[in-house]
Formats: structure tokens, C-alpha cells, sequence
């Protein structure tokens, strides 16, 4: 259980980090730098999951890294939650209007400044709901990496299900379990969202004028 | 010299992997028919009916939004066994990604059906039509572009979950390279990344492909509301 | 050498060419106005001049100092040039007072402290030091405008450029920050690019009338207004003053 905990915290912050790094070079860095971040994000996106653990636990050690369960799960899913965190991010950094950098740039902020001061903090809050799904996510994903025999709660059900055939039971119990962690996830992300709310600052609700 | 063997157990393998390549479109194919039936029924009967059906199909997404498919697939095939009905592992497979999808697709068709204006379903009630047909005429068709992006998207979302099928035992592509590489040990990195090559292909033509489909199915000012 | 020089300003989008050799010089404390038919560069020249959007041709000159070499600390220069958004560009996470401050601070590298008194100055100058801890979502137009304008303010520039400042305001708001704007002429430069030809008159030390990229004519308010030159200046104060009406 505390390894499904340990997994999706530290690949959701690692993820954090890889995700601001990707997106912020796609969006704001050189044709190359931003070319070699788009074919992170595609190729991460665009291949499943698992097929990168089996890479990394599978096929690196034929080029001498060889990593246990654990870490091959971690540096996974970290790599992976980053490719997919930075879409959201580049989402949310798009959805700033180009006027704040313009004003920023005027007062005589540096691209970096206005980057830290200006753009970063609106749009990590209007990526708080898409960030928070990706936690959820990252969270059930971590079963996953019972496949490559990490003991998580997925894997532990595994052993001791298949010890006395009683799956029902066992799996229902953890399909409980993870229902209701990801109810109590939502709660606080909710709540918190709420305390740090700013007036203006979120994803715009379009009103459409009613047919009458 | 290392490589060069690599790339001929590659070869040598490639009609076993294409055999469970097959398996897995098979998959996705059928999962995601079954679950967009499923779905639309669903997103309509949310947006539409009276209480107490929405509040139950509420439930069913919170559900298998929840749980991990790995479980959910682990339930299906040995919580069958366990109650005495062995079914084969692919028809588990196809219910336990189906079930999934269902959750998630039912919340695409209503971001969808919540972009069509209000007002289009009473103009067509006045106009004298049945709610079957209000339904088959009108909303259906719009709902159905509308939800082009986000359905295209679980589309490849349910290919890249064939995957994880793995673990009960369906011989789909993963499957296929993981037996090739239990064989020869050596091959392990060439064989996935190839494996994760066709991925990708497949990925990236299915988004192409739906992306031209929006495009020619587009009409202007029909679009869908950000709202989340 | 005069404050601000402007030489062979030439600007073009794609296959448009918007600007074709804008020329003219400031001095200190001086109030100049543009004016124009919509789409003949004006908000360009001014974007131009602060680099925001460099010119293709031309040089600029701030203080002796020619900005538009590649060489020179843009972001210094900057801070002596002040902007005026038409719609505003307020830092939407942070208050008025924050807006304000946070130049001094990141920028002109103030304490904290002492970021916040200045702050405080100019929102006083503006009259909105009750708005002070209001984020920009909860204010009006007007009001955003005028902390757009301490913003600016609080960096101390030598030339204050402003990008049709009114234009995406309620009439009835207009006039607080026309008035705002009124109270600094003569005390920091002012190019402005407007419609309010009320403004224009009054306050406006000389008028440059631009017209299909080029700068058709200018003079002091007293001169467009009754002996324009060009007949087109004319036609235009003539049409322009009847819909905004005189002041």
C-alpha cells in the first residue's frame, strides 16, 4: 500500500518537474529545443505505459543499465506522467493571453522574469483541475507495475488471492480501496483549490446567449 | 555484431508479432464499438431522463473511473473462475476495457451534448417530433461531432490499454513479444522498441485519420463549449 | 539631441507594409497625440518603439541611446519607456497594489518595503488606493486602466506610450481616465495613440495625423483643427469631431 503511495508521489513531482521543462521549452525555446520537446511529449503519449516499463526493466539492461522492479516502475511512470503533464501545461500556458507578456515585457522583465512572475502562476492555477486528474490517474496506473512484479497493493492482492483462489473477495476489497482513495484525492484537491482561488483566474465557463 | 542479431530474431519474429498485433486491434476495435453504444446510451440517459437514472449511470462512471483496469480485468477473469464460470481471456479482456471506456466515454458524449444549445431540443419537440426522434435527427448528429476530439482520443487511450491484457493471459501484441524475448534474452531491447514503434504508428494514424474526419465533418460556429 | 528620435520607421506583415518611413522626435514633458483611420499603423509605431515588435527598417533613439541596435539592454531601455494597453494586460493573479509594485520589485530590484510605499503613491496618484488589495477581475474598466497607468508610472519612465487607452472602455468610464492622463501632462512625456479628439485638443502639445503608413501631417492643436494643411486632415477632423464630439 505505501508503495502505491511512494510510486504516484514521486512520479507525479518528478512528472511536475519533466512536464514544466518540456512544456516551457516547446512553448518559449528555440526550433530545436522545441522539436526535441515535442518528440518527448508524442513519443511518451503515443506508446503505452507499459511498453516503456518493459524498455526500461527489459530492454536497458542489454545496454548495461539494469534497474530493480522499483526503479525501473518509478523512473516509468515519472517519464511518462511528464510527457502527459506537459500537454496539460502547455494548455494552460496557451490559454494565457499574449498581452500579459507584452506588459510584463514592458516593464522591463526579462523573458525568465516574466516567465516566473507572470505566466507561471496563472497558468498553474488554471491547470490545477487537468493536474489533479493526472494525479488519479497516476494513481491507478501504479497497478501497472505489478506486471513488472513491483509489490504494490495490486501485487499484493495477486499473492495472496492466488494463494487461496478467494480474487472476489480480496480484488473487491481493493477495488474499494482505490475508489476510495481517489474520492478522498478529489476531496482535498477540491478543497484546497478553493482556499487558493483567485477572482478572474480559471477556466473561463463560455456563456452561450440562450435560444429563445 | 550484437545489434545485427538482434534485428534477425526481429525478423524472424515478425509474423508471431503480427499475429498479435491482430489480436490487439481485435481488441480495441471491438471494445470501443461496444463501449460507445454503451456510452451514448448512457451520456443521454444522463442528460435527459428523470431521476433515478442519471443518479445510477452517476454512480457507474464514478465507479469504473475508479478503479484501475488492471484490477478491474483481475476481478473480471478470476472472480469469474472462482465462481465456477471460465470464459476465455480475450472475452474478459473485451468486457473489462469495455467497462472502462464506457465510464469515460459517457463523460466525452456529454461534455459533447452539453455544447449543443438548449434551446435546439424544444424547437424540435414543437415541431411535432418524438423524443426518439429528436434524438435520431437532432442531437445525436451534432453530439456525435461535437465529441470527434475527445472520442478519438479514448480511442488511442484504449489501444495503449490493450497492453496491460498482458496480465491475464490474452496473446496480444505485448504478449507475443514477451514470450520472443523470454526466448532470446538479447533481443529484448530491439524487439519492444519495435513493438513501441507500432504503437506509435498506430497511434499517430488514428489521430491523423480522426483529425481529417473532423475536418471534413466540421461545420462552422459548432464547437465545443470549454467548459470542464 | 531631443529625449525621443524616431528615424525611417518601416514595418511590414507579410506582404502588408504597414509603416513606410515614420519620422519625428519628442522632447521632455512633451504631449503628442496620433491620430488616424483604424489599420494605419499606429498601435504598430508604437510597439516599434519600445521593441515589442521591431521595426523591419529605421532606428529609435532614447536619451541618446539608439535601442534599436541589437547591442543595447532592451530591458533597461524598457524601463523607461512606459505602455498603456488598450485592454489593460493587468497581472491578473496578483492585486492592484501587486500589479503596481511588482516592476520596482523584480525589476528595479526595491525592497519590498519600499516597493509597496511607491505602490501606494501612485495608486494614490490615480485615485485607487481604496482598490489596492482588489484583484483586476473585480474591478471596472476604468479602474483597470488607471492601475495600468501607476504601473507604468511607478517605474519612473521618461516617456509613457499609450495604445489607445479609452478605446475599450464604457463612455461613461472615459472620462476618469482621460482625466487621470490630463493631471500628467507636462510632467512625464506622453505619446498617445486616440480617438478622443477632446483629449487631442486640449491637451495634446502637437497632433501628428497619420494616414496610409506615412505621417500626413502634424502641428499643434490650434493649427489641425482650423488650418490643416491636407485637405484629407480636414476631411478626417472634420468627420472624426462630429462622432466623438467636440469637448
Amino acid at each position: 500500500m505505501s508503495v502505491t503511495f511512494l510510486l504516484t508521489i514521486f512520479s507525479i513531482i518528478v512528472g511536475f518537474i519533466i512536464g514544466i521543462s518540456l512544456s516551457l521549452g516547446r512553448v518559449y525555446g528555440n526550433k530545436i529545443i522545441s522539436i526535441i520537446c515535442i518528440g518527448y511529449i508524442e513519443i511518451f503519449r503515443g506508446t503505452p505505459l507499459l511498453v516503456q516499463l518493459f524498455i526500461i526493466y527489459f530492454g536497458l539492461p542489454a545496454v548495461g543499465i539494469a534497474l530493480s522492479p522499483l526503479h525501473s516502475a518509478l523512473l516509468g511512470l515519472s517519464l511518462n506522467s511528464g510527457a502527459y503533464q506537459a500537454e496539460y501545461l502547455r494548455g494552460s500556458i496557451q490559454a494565457i493571453p499574449s498581452g500579459q507578456m507584452s506588459a510584463a515585457r514592458t516593464l522591463g522583465m526579462t523573458k525568465m522574469q516574466s516567465i516566473k512572475n507572470v505566466i507561471l502562476p496563472q497558468s498553474l492555477r488554471i491547470s490545477i483541475p487537468a493536474w489533479s486528474n493526472e494525479l488519479i490517474y497516476l494513481f491507478k496506473y501504479t497497478s501497472i507495475v505489478s506486471i513488472i512484479q513491483v509489490s504494490e497493493l495490486t501485487k499484493e492482492g495477486e499473492l495472496i488471492a492466488s494463494r487461496n483462489f478467494r480474487y472476489i473477495e480480496i480484488f473487491l476489497i481493493i477495488a474499494l480501496i482505490y475508489l476510495i482513495f481517489t474520492f478522498i484525492i478529489t476531496e482535498i484537491i477540491d478543497r484546497v483549490t478553493k482556499k487558493m482561488s483567485i477572482p478572474g483566474i480559471g477556466l473561463q465557463i463560455k456563456t452561450r446567449p440562450k435560444l429563445s | 555484431m550484437f545489434v545485427t542479431l538482434a534485428f534477425d530474431i526481429l525478423l524472424e519474429s515478425f509474423p508471431q508479432l503480427m499475429k498479435g498485433l491482430s489480436v490487439t486491434i481485435g481488441l480495441t476495435l471491438i471494445s470501443v464499438f461496444i463501449a460507445s453504444i454503451l456510452a451514448i446510451f448512457m451520456a443521454i440517459g444522463r442528460s435527459y431522463s428523470r431521476q433515478p437514472i442519471p443518479f445510477f449511470i452517476l454512480i457507474y462512471e464514478k465507479v469504473f473511473r475508479g478503479i484501475p483496469l488492471l484490477v478491474l480485468f483481475i476481478l473480471i477473469y478470476f472472480g469469474l473462475a472462482q465462481a465456477g464460470i471460465i470464459i476465455d481471456v480475450f472475452i474478459a479482456a473485451v468486457i473489462g476495457l469495455a467497462l472502462h471506456s464506457t465510464a469515460y466515454q459517457i463523460q466525452i458524449f456529454r461534455s459533447a451534448i452539453n455544447s449543443i444549445p438548449e434551446g435546439q431540443f424544444i424547437a424540435a419537440r414543437s415541431l411535432g417530433m418524438s423524443n426518439f426522434n429528436v434524438m435520431r435527427y437532432i442531437i445525436i448528429p451534432q453530439m456525435l461531432r461535437l465529441s470527434i476530439p475527445g472520442w478519438s482520443n479514448e480511442f488511442t487511450i484504449v489501444l495503449k490499454d490493450t497492453s496491460i491484457t498482458i496480465a491475464i493471459g490474452v496473446i496480444d501484441l505485448m504478449r507475443q513479444g514477451r514470450y520472443i524475448i523470454v526466448r532470446e534474452p538479447n533481443s529484448a531491447l530491439v524487439i519492444l522498441l519495435f513493438i513501441a514503434f507500432i504503437y506509435f504508428i498506430l497511434v499517430f494514424s488514428i489521430n491523423q485519420g480522426l483529425s481529417y474526419l473532423e475536418k471534413r465533418y466540421k461545420i462552422s460556429g459548432l464547437e465545443v463549449n470549454t467548459a470542464r | 539631441m531631443s529625449m525621443l528620435k524616431v528615424e525611417n520607421i518601416y514595418k511590414s506583415y507579410g506582404s502588408c507594409e504597414v509603416l513606410k518611413g515614420i519620422s519625428f522626435s519628442m522632447e521632455q514633458h512633451e504631449t503628442k497625440v496620433i491620430i488616424g483611420t483604424s489599420g494605419t499603423g499606429k498601435s504598430t509605431l508604437l510597439k516599434c518603439i519600445n521593441q515589442l515588435d521591431p521595426p523591419d527598417k529605421g532606428k529609435v533613439w532614447l536619451e541618446g541611446k539608439e535601442i534599436t541596435n541589437p547591442k543595447t539592454d532592451i530591458n533597461k531601455i524598457r524601463q523607461k519607456i512606459g505602455f498603456v494597453f488598450q485592454d489593460f494586460n493587468l497581472f491578473n493573479h496578483l492585486t492592484a497594489l501587486k500589479n503596481v509594485s511588482i516592476g520596482l520589485e523584480k525589476v528595479k530590484k526595491l525592497e519590498k518595503e519600499k516597493a509597496q510605499e511607491r505602490a501606494i503613491k501612485e495608486l494614490q496618484r490615480v485615485g485607487l488606493e481604496k482598490q489596492a488589495q482588489q484583484y483586476p477581475a473585480q474591478l471596472s474598466g476604468g479602474q483597470k486602466q488607471r492601475v495600468g497607468i501607476a504601473r507604468a508610472l511607478a517605474m519612473d519612465p521618461s516617456i509613457i506610450l499609450f495604445d489607445e487607452p479609452t478605446s475599450a472602455l464604457d463612455p461613461e468610464l472615459i472620462g476618469d481616465v482621460l482625466d487621470v492622463m490630463k493631471s500628467l501632462a507636462g510632467e512625464v512625456a506622453m505619446l498617445v495613440v486616440t480617438h478622443e479628439m477632446g483629449f487631442a485638443r486640449n491637451v495634446a502639445d502637437e497632433i501628428i495625423f497619420m494616414e496610409g503608413g506615412i505621417i500626413l501631417e502634424s502641428g499643434p492643436p490650434k493649427q489641425m483643427f482650423k488650418n490643416p494643411k491636407m485637405e484629407r486632415t480636414k476631411q478626417f477632423l472634420g468627420k472624426i469631431s462630429t462622432l466623438y464630439g467636440k469637448e
